[in-house]
């Protein structure tokens, strides 16, 4: 249940005090007013999404890119996204979504591309436990111990828990709460962490397991 | 300054009285008894300072009935009404831990003078 959505940088984690005299642990998210660039409809693309863009443009825009702003009559931005949405009725090209969709209090799920980690064993990428440090235990220490059995089936099953590379993809945190919308500095602070590095691009989207206040 | 700095900027207080280890100081602190406030003040002497910007705190060691009770404030903190500083301490390291190994007259902080 898409109804709302926004793109951010993430600037960085702080704390700040709650009403009731509280520390609160927080994220702040740099939010610039999102401008939409051509809407998607279930009818024409199969699925409901808006294309948007923020920002000012970091690279050089080429022709056919341009040529797309152009035609939407939108400024070129820095990044060019889509916002998948479940209905998008509502919405015009041209028109920009303001930081201020999202409230105090809103639940939301945010999303970025987490920390890539490298090629990480089978302790820090799936939390196994590994071997013994002493009694024997012999160039094993942090190994996976048995991946499987003998002759039946003769094989590693597909999908076995190994050793590979962590981190670096999509990751969603779902259920954070807004603690203060700041449209003068354009800052959206939601409490606890969000996936990525600083300076990451993050969506926020509303709650999907939560239901959305009209 | 970038957006974090602003941010924390916002709750950086700056009515408090300079302070430092080893200093004595009554710390008027609100507190909420069901549905009223009031106000309880906490006098001792100021062990420790970390942190710098939001994130500083100080921490107030006094004795209760004859037993040593510390406090942590958080410096910016809301609930804290006012610091009023009752004597400036002498002393040598920014750690008083070591009042806390102390009894009696030991553990009392030389007050500085300023002449």
């Amino acid at each position: 249940m898409t109804v709302k959505a926004i793109v951010g940088r993430k600037a960085g984690m702080t704390q700040v005090w709650s009403e009731d005299n509280h520390l609160l642990p927080v994220t702040v998210i740099e939010v610039q007013p999102v401008r939409i660039v051509r809407v998607k409809t279930v009818e024409k693309d199969g699925y409901n999404a808006l294309q948007v863009t923020f920002g000012a443009a970091r690279r050089k825009i080429n022709k056919p890119e341009q040529g797309h702003f152009d035609a939407a009559g939108v400024e070129a931005g820095r990044e060019l996204l889509e916002l998948r949405m479940d209905d998008v009725s509502g919405f015009e090209v041209g028109q920009e979504i303001p930081l201020d969709t999202f409230e105090p209090g809103d639940m939301v799920d945010v999303s970025g591309i987490s920390k890539g980690k490298g090629f990480a064993g089978v302790m820090k990428r799936h939390n196994f436990a590994g071997q013994r440090a002493t009694h024997g235990a012999h160039l094993v220490h942090r190994m996976p111990g048995s991946i499987g059995q003998c002759a039946t089936p003769a094989r590693v099953f597909k999908g076995k828990k190994m050793a590979g590379h962590m981190g670096n993809q999509k990751v969603t945190q779902q259920n954070l709460v807004v603690v203060k919308v700041d449209t003068e500095l354009g800052a959206l602070m939601v409490k606890g962490a969000v996936p990525g590095a600083k300076n990451g691009l993050v969506t926020v989207k509303n709650a999907v397991k939560k239901k959305v206040q009209a | 300054m970038n957006l974090m700095q602003k941010v924390e900027q916002a709750q950086i207080r700056d009515d408090l009285p300079e302070m430092h280890p080893g200093d004595n100081v009554k710390v008027h602190v609100q507190v909420i008894e069901g549905n009223r406030t009031r106000t309880q003040v906490f006098q001792g002497i100021i062990i420790a300072m970390r942190g710098d910007g939001v994130r500083a705190s100080f921490k107030v060691r006094k004795l209760s009935f004859g037993v040593g009770v510390e406090r942590t404030f958080p410096m910016h903190s809301p609930i804290i009404e006012k610091v009023e500083i009752v004597a400036r301490g002498d002393v040598r390291r920014a750690k008083l831990y070591y009042l806390r190994d102390r009894i009696g007259k030991a553990a009392k902080v030389k007050e500085k003078r300023f002449n």
